[in-house]
């Protein structure tokens, strides 16, 4: 490339106001941009944040007195259910709630949105990691009111304050991994109700068939395989033995997985997503 | 190498060369191309599904193309797209606006992703809010704006950064006439600024209006291209229709205005067909003849073709006019040109 062929464009821009490339520095400003939105647009819909707050905590309260009787006998001696039940409704709030994530991303893409940033010389990732950062946000507020509404209705940590600020972190953490899940399906069907629609199965196959609210043992033998391997299960056992400490079914190694699986489906489903983000039509 | 330099830098503002666009087996673009001047109006000009919306996501980096070159101020918007971003502005068919933001938030949002320094967004998009008559709104949430608001919130958006090169696809689809001729202002106002504009539509009175060339497509090709002027005189007759008392005065004056151009008598009427360039110059020697015949029209007027009528001779259709719902990427091929000509004018002016 000679000098010769530089486009008019660079001297026809105004040089204070528009810097040439180097768009990688913009990704944290973008994106912190792209958070402050979506914070927006959950205050002005608060009715979306009353709905995500008050499903967990019907959750809290139905399983905690519907099925408590019912499952306490199945639980290894020692153990209450509402103990080994919270991990389980925060897990399964959090998945079902990255949803969300994926139904706001189709919105924006339907409403022609995503064209006006993929047109403007902004990050090109900014307004995924925008996305999942303002999920995250939410999800630390819903997880401290499900955390309330747990203590009383009597769930107890029977750790320490250390193991229970890990637990949370791990809750969050899941959160956004599955956050980037599902903006893949977002960014990957037509409108918000598709997305809505097509995550479900996705997510009743993730929480339901796990051991989020019953033992695994209690399932079918073909069943077990995959309910005590996945990364439901996983991340919900990491977060019971950092609540209930150790006691039988529950060890140390459920930690390390759990920030494996974290890690791992961030890292496959973060370059996904931006590659759909950048086809996105 | 230097000849090369020369040539881009007498080099038009948008020049797309042979744009291909496939979806799948259909081949929405079949090698577009064309050059907008800088400081000019392009109006793209076509009905649904012509492929209008697909020219211009490639142009403005939306969409890769699958064969050709399109460059944006010299800058090919394959290789460089990024900063083609930076000097382009895009309003499309839809208001790309969040609903849940204020007027003001909206257009901040755009300057920072813009890049702009923090101590002019504000300024900036009071400025825009003011010019786009939107500052009594600017603090109400978007949700709240009529149509025509939210048009030109959206138009206001794409002008945050002061792009030198805007592309407006159907900027007035679905807005009342009372929105399109303010928007029509507001394009005029930026062209008078130096801003060369790509404008799609599907309306032909506005691109007749607005832009300076004109390049119709069809089926994702060019049929044809040129100022409106060129393109009616292309397509030859202007009329002048003169009407008299009696059927005995029309009947003389056939005779008499043979000599200006063809002739033909429906009634009390007289269709004088002339070449449509001349159509002036027609006139005053027809006036002139009757005149020396003292014969005394009771009404006369002038019927130049309009784009309507290019149109259909081009594509053998009628430019439709459907309502919204314009998926422009797909074959909409439209309803051929069963209807009349007075059908489409009703339907355009009933909207």
């Amino acid at each position: 490339m000679s000098t010769t062929d530089t486009p008019r464009a660079v001297e026809a821009t105004a040089p204070t106001s528009r810097p040439r490339s180097s768009h990688r520095g913009h990704v944290m400003g973008d994106s912190l941009a792209i958070v402050w939105r979506n914070l927006l647009n959950i205050r002005r819909n608060p009715e979306l944040l009353v709905f995500a707050t008050i499903q967990p905590v019907i959750f809290v309260v139905m399983f905690r007195y519907v099925f408590g009787g019912a499952i306490q006998g199945s639980l290894p001696a020692g153990q209450t259910y509402i103990n080994y039940l919270m991990p389980g409704v925060f897990v399964q709030t959090i998945v079902f709630g990255a949803l969300t994530t994926g139904v706001g991303l189709a919105d924006d893409l339907n409403k022609g949105l995503i064209d006006r940033f993929r047109s403007l010389p902004m990050a090109r990732s900014a307004v995924l990691v925008g996305r999942t950062g303002a999920d995250l946000v939410r999800n630390f507020f819903v997880v401290i009111l499900m955390c309330v509404v747990g203590f009383i209705v009597g769930w107890t940590v029977e750790t320490d304050l250390v193991k229970f600020v890990e637990a949370f972190l791990i809750i969050l953490g899941f959160a956004y991994a599955m956050s980037w899940v599902f903006a893949i399906v977002g960014l990957s069907v037509k409108d918000a109700e598709t997305a809505q629609a097509v995550s479900f199965p996705i997510l009743a196959v993730l929480v339901f068939a796990s051991s989020a609210f019953v033992p695994v043992a209690t399932m079918p033998s073909w069943m077990q395989g995959w309910a005590r391997n996945q990364p439901v299960s996983v991340v919900i056992n990491a977060v019971r033995y950092l609540t209930i400490g150790p006691s039988p079914g529950l060890t140390a190694s459920s930690v390390p997985k759990a920030i494996v699986w974290i890690v791992a489906i961030v890292a496959v489903a973060a370059p996904i997503a931006v590659a759909r983000y950048r086809k996105a039509t | 190498m230097v000849v090369q330099a020369e040539e881009t830098a007498t080099e038009a503002a948008i020049v797309a060369d042979g744009l291909v666009k496939c979806f799948g087996d259909v081949e929405a673009v079949r090698g577009v191309s064309f050059r907008v001047p800088e400081g000019k109006v392009l109006g793209l000009l076509g009905p649904n599904g012509a492929g209008k919306t697909t020219v211009v996501r490639m142009l403005t980096t939306l969409s890769r193309p699958d064969g050709g070159t399109a460059r944006v101020l010299g800058l090919d918007v394959r290789e460089r797209p990024q900063e083609v971003r930076a000097i382009i502005g895009l309003a499309g068919q839809y208001a790309a606006i969040d609903e849940n933001l204020t007027g003001r938030e909206n257009l901040r949002l755009v300057g920072k992703l813009s890049h702009l320094p923090g101590s002019v967004i504000g300024g900036r998009a009071d400025e825009l809010l003011e010019r786009f008559d939107l500052t009594r709104a600017a603090n109400r949430i978007a949700r709240t704006y009529s149509g025509g608001m939210r048009r030109r919130l959206d138009l206001a958006a794409a002008l945050v950064h002061e792009p030198p090169v805007l592309f407006l696809d159907e900027p007035t689809t679905g807005l009342d006439p009372q929105g399109r001729n303010g928007l029509w202002e507001v394009i005029e106002d930026l062209v008078a600024g130096g801003t060369t504009v790509l404008l799609t539509t599907q309306y032909l009175e506005e691109a007749d209006y607005l832009a300076d060339d004109i390049v119709v497509i069809d089926h994702g090709a060019v049929i044809a291209q040129g100022t409106a002027t060129e393109l009616k005189a292309g397509l030859g007759a202007t009329v002048i229709e003169v009407g008299f008392r009696d059927d005995a005065a029309a009947g003389a004056a056939v005779a008499l205005l043979a000599s200006v151009g063809a002739v033909e008598r429906d009634g009390k009427r007289v269709n004088l067909s002339v070449s449509g360039e001349d159509g002036a110059g027609s006139m005053l020697r027809m006036v002139r003849v009757l005149d020396e015949a003292r014969m005394e029209p009771a009404t006369l007027t002038l019927h130049e073709p309009t784009l309507d009528d290019v149109f259909l001779s081009l594509t053998g259709h009628a430019a439709e006019v459907a309502e919204s719902d314009d998926g422009d990427d797909g074959d909409g091929s439209g309803s051929g040109g069963a209807a009349g000509r007075r059908g489409r004018r009703a339907r355009r002016s009933a909207r």
